[in-house]
């Protein structure tokens, strides 16, 4: 199995080129993969000399990906795709296997101390699941005072109550629910509360990991319009990540698609929708039940999605790709920019192809 | 869409009502509720949580348990009602011509029994005691609905196979008992969308060959607008509007509906703020007098919290339960 | 923009509408509707128990442990006699004349107190190991639990009768005991219920918001964890009562001084068979009555803290 897409890269992603120079946080050949310890059999044959075979799970591969300051960046993808790996990585949650996250120009692996710090508030992150995402034993003014009380000694108590107090009016909750237990609320209160514990630390930029897939629509309406209006007021920074690709539209200023843990084609949402390029994101797209398309035909896409563990050889969408060369079986593709501002990651666009 | 004009409805409920019982009383879930079914249609029945599409979908297959208790209604199925039934009679009808796709595949699937066993356990509940004849009777449903090497898959425990595929099992067990009607309750909520447009593609080809009837619960609008030739919306346990897929989505007449619709992103601007319904679905104990949408209608006015509204229909086919409808020349 | 059914203005009550009472099965569901126990009334009821037993000496018309208050001319009476000077030995005297209801007020008092205190401390060392082990991981999660196994590999009255043999008799050395014996049982469930609150997102955002270690572990993780652990305690209680009352029969727990339930049945045992039952008897029956009463309240808290039915 070829795995031309780990080439290192004084080539980074060219999307990079004009527009790096205010990125807020910046990816370089990000990878992340998940293995266990040999158990005693295997570590047995290793000494052996025998390679004995030890499940690996490449969640993200080679990621070039740079977020602009203030925009809204769309990440989309099925299950597998690594997004959500990709975002815990943007939050310093989880370490990158190899590669490199840079905030505000810095290596976030060589940060210490009041750097760490703010880079470590810098990123916060708004979860997907409303009913695990607070402690369950905090009431919501405990919640939201805690960063508070850590990172600000010098706050008063009452100044503290204030800051609270402000919090859920942000995000639109009445300020008498303060003394209420998380399982007191319905699942979109809970996000707004999990929305005003990440902005209580001021950070610049949010990754919302999903943040409404787990509500209902009307609910949803409710907390996008929230999203884009704390966006105005705070001047934020998001990655929005999202399996429901009209919300993304709704929402992104860019769209990066990634499947089985590589982006496969990232362009400014319009032209996304308008143009894909990639027949994977063809594919999604076609495939989004709208309230516009009645009883039409439906003519889905073949095959399941692939398992990050067992990755198909060469272009990881190959075997369900309805424009799939011999070629694509054989050679990974690498992400190229195609016009200002769009990459793609497909056979189709080399540059050195002579035909279509 | 297929001719249901002068065909007699193969499922017809008739005020039904389901109630959940607590140490206060006895709470409707489903209040009431009017539905009709036409063989080779697709009825789209849609809410948010709480709406009570679930318990209607189980209230018909006669699925309900305590501390929920059906109190009131017909559910007619070819004629007969099933709610005068026995629970001997009933099983007879359940699993082969009125048939349930659950949400999650995985729990609707025994894990510890191979795929092949519980196809064939289904088949011989119901009369077929040939095993061998049952074993490929099993592989050509398996193969109908689009599951590649049907054969080794028999073999298989649930476990090793996908969401998608698992789903695709479950529907293969469905359509075994050749039902006439299938009652699908969010078949493809948990998959992921390339696999969802597998699936409905596959449930629409299915659909259409064998004349079933068909009830799909969700609360995905994109899905009923491509799947569904009548649409059905609930909201805290009524049917609030009903009527053929495009005069609901394209001129609804009820303001949540409408609402709903404003709600998906599909076609408004980009960045803009999106026509929310404010609020939150009431609770079962908290249900408001009259209209249980009034707290949060614009339109809403004294009556509207007094009385609940009597079902009206229209020149389309539609009906609604409101005061105050949309009036037709609005604009979704 | 208010949570609940908004836009309706919070001051003015909305009229909402009242559930139906008279159902065709009413009845029925009305005997299958049980009221959730509640947590505060059972662990109030568990330490209600806890004062009474410790108060019951109180109660006492002798004190056993006074050798002047009884004497060896009433040994062996059957219960309802009387002594020469007038009390009443409601439930009879054993071999040396001591009544026998005072010596089961005293004896519960020592047996519920064995219980509760080693429950207590076994839970107390069990949930520290346990509650590092998950947050610490690697190796010293390996080396804790390796440990905790070979505790757990061997069976508790073995254990407590050895280490008894070695140490000798008395309240606080039984304590010692049970407590050897039961932690690891605390451990291995603390452990695993904190390493699967550990996974959950809210701890994440914990240290996403730069909450160090400490915090994390102590202020999220560990009240997150502990139902589990109560339920175990409960049943343990009770478990820890009974394990003492099989040393004390057995001859290796409290000292004849202070003598518990168990040690009053062995008393009794030798007379068991030539007629006063009574010695043997009633502080069986009391035995039995306390570990009931006990894992009563404890199957209250358990279904209480049961999240299912939350």
């Amino acid at each position: 199995m070829t795995d031309s897409s780990l080439i290192a890269a004084d080539q980074p992603a060219t999307e990079n080129a004009p527009e790096n120079a205010d990125a807020i946080l910046e990816m370089r050949n990000l990878s992340r993969v998940f293995t266990r310890q040999p158990v005693l059999a295997e570590t047995l044959l290793k000494l052996a000399g025998r390679t004995p075979d030890i499940p690996v799970l490449r969640a993200v591969r080679s990621v070039n990906l740079s977020v602009q300051r203030g925009e809204v960046l769309g990440l989309a993808g099925e299950s597998g795709c690594g997004k959500s790996t990709l975002g815990r990585m943007m939050t310093g949650i989880l370490p990158a296997s190899e590669g490199t996250v840079a905030f505000e120009g810095g290596n976030v692996a060589t940060l210490r101390g009041a750097a760490l710090k703010d880079f470590t508030l810098g990123v916060q992150m708004v979860f997907q699941d409303p009913y695990s995402s607070l402690n369950p034993r905090q009431r919501v003014a405990a919640i939201l005072a805690e960063p508070l009380k850590v990172h600000r000694p010098d706050l008063s108590r009452a100044e503290i109550n204030a800051r609270v107090d402000a919090a859920l009016e942000e995000v639109g909750l009445d300020v008498s629910y303060r003394d209420r237990f998380p399982h007191q609320f319905s699942g979109g209160q809970r996000q707004r509360i999990g929305i005003a514990r990440a902005l209580i630390v001021e950070p610049q930029f949010l990754v919302c990991d999903e943040p409404i897939a787990a509500l209902d629509v009307s609910i949803q309406a409710q907390v996008i319009n929230l999203f884009l209006e704390l966006r105005r007021k705070r001047n934020l920074t998001y990655l929005f990540i999202s399996h429901d690709l009209s919300v993304v539209r709704h929402m992104a200023d860019r769209v990066a698609i990634m499947y089985l843990g590589e982006i496969v084609e990232l362009a400014p949402t319009a032209e996304l929708f308008a143009d894909p390029k990639h027949p994977y994101t063809r594919t999604l797209l076609e495939q989004i039940p709208s309230v516009r398309n009645r009883k039409r035909s439906f003519s889905a896409v073949k095959g399941e999605l692939p398992s990050p563990l067992n990755p198909p050889s060469g272009c990881p969408f190959h075997p369900r790709c309805p424009a799939a060369m011999p070629q694509c079986s054989v050679d990974a593709p690498q992400l190229q920019q195609i016009a200002p501002g769009r990459t793609v990651s497909c056979h189709l666009y080399d540059k050195d192809k002579t035909s279509t | 869409m297929t001719d249901q004009t002068k065909a007699s409805p193969v499922l017809d409920v008739r005020g039904l009502q389901t109630v959940f019982h607590d140490t206060q009383g006895a709470w409707p879930a489903v209040d009431g509720i009017d539905l009709t079914l036409y063989p080779g249609e697709v009825l789209g029945l849609v809410g948010e949580s709480g709406s009570g599409k679930s318990v209607a979908g189980f209230s018909v297959m006669g699925l309900i348990d305590p501390p929920g208790e059906i109190t009131a209604g017909e559910v007619l199925f070819r004629g007969e009602d099933l709610r005068k039934k026995s629970e001997e009679e009933l099983r007879r009808i359940r699993g082969i011509a009125l048939a349930m796709i659950f949400q999650n595949p995985l729990s609707t699937l025994n894990p510890v029994l191979r795929i092949g066993e519980q196809m064939t356990e289904v088949l011989s509940e119901h009369g077929h005691d040939d095993p061998a004849a049952a074993a490929s009777l099993a592989v050509e449903s398996l193969r109908k609905v689009g599951i590649p090497a049907p054969e080794q898959r028999i073999h298989q425990y649930p476990h090793e196979l996908s969401g998608g595929m698992r789903q695709r099992v479950a529907i293969a067990i469905t359509l075994l008992g050749d039902p006439a009607v299938i009652i699908a309750d969010e078949p493809t909520t948990a998959l992921d969308v390339t696999i969802q447009g597998q699936i409905i593609a596959e449930l629409q080809k299915l659909q259409v060959e064998s004349g079933a009837g068909m009830i799909w619960i969700t609360h995905d609008l994109g899905v009923v607008a491509e799947l569904a030739d009548r649409i059905a919306v609930m909201y805290a346990g009524n049917i609030v509007e009903m009527g053929p897929t495009d005069a609901v989505l394209d001129h609804p007449r009820h303001p949540y509906t409408l609402g709903l619709l404003a709600s998906v992103p599909g076609d408004a601007d980009p960045g803009a703020p999106l026509r929310q319904v404010p609020g939150n679905a009431p609770p079962l104990s908290q249900r408001p007098l009259g209209c249980p949408f009034n707290p949060r209608c614009s339109s809403a006015t004294d009556i509207c919290r007094r009385e609940m509204p009597a079902r009206e229909t229209d020149a389309f086919g539609r009906s609604y339960l409101c005061h105050h409808p949309v009036s037709q020349k609005a604009d979704p | 923009m208010d949570a609940s059914n908004a836009p309706h203005r919070r001051d003015e009550p909305m009229a909402v509408r009242k559930p139906l009472t008279d159902t065709p099965q009413r009845r029925a569901m009305l005997g299958k509707l049980k009221r959730r126990p509640s947590v505060k009334k059972s662990l109030i009821a568990l330490l209600v128990i806890t004062l009474i037993g410790l108060c019951l000496p109180f109660f006492a018309q002798q004190d056993p442990y006074d050798l002047t208050s009884f004497s060896v001319m009433d040994n062996r009476m059957p219960p309802m006699s009387e002594s020469f000077d007038g009390m009443v030995f409601w439930l009879g005297t054993d071999g040396q004349g001591r009544d026998m209801l005072s010596a089961i007020l005293y004896g519960m008092r020592i047996s519920l107190l064995v219980g509760l205190v080693s429950t207590a401390l076994a839970l107390i060392i069990g949930v520290s190991v346990g509650l590092v082990a998950a947050v610490l991981g690697g190796r010293i999660e390996a080396l804790l639990m390796r440990l905790v196994d070979f505790v757990l590999g061997f069976p508790s009255i073995l254990v407590a009768l050895v280490l008894l043999a070695m140490i000798g008799r008395g309240v606080d050395k039984v304590i010692l005991a049970i407590v050897m014996v039961q932690w690891a049982n605390y451990a291995r469930i603390m452990r695993s219920s904190a390493l699967s609150e550990r996974r959950k997102e809210y701890v994440e955002a914990a240290h996403n918001l730069g909450f160090g270690t400490g915090r994390v572990m102590f202020r999220h993780v560990m009240p997150n964890s502990l139902s589990a652990v109560l339920v175990l305690a409960t049943v343990q209680i009770a478990s820890a009562i009974t394990l003492e009352a099989t040393l004390s029969f057995l001859g290796v727990g409290v000292p004849v001084t202070e003598p518990s339930l168990g040690l009053l049945v062995a008393n009794g045992f030798d007379y068991l068979m030539s007629g006063a039952y009574w010695i043997s008897f009633y502080p069986g029956i009391a035995l039995l009555i306390l570990i009931f009463s006990l894992n009563l309240v404890g199957d209250r808290l358990r279904t209480a803290l049961d999240p299912k039915r939350s």
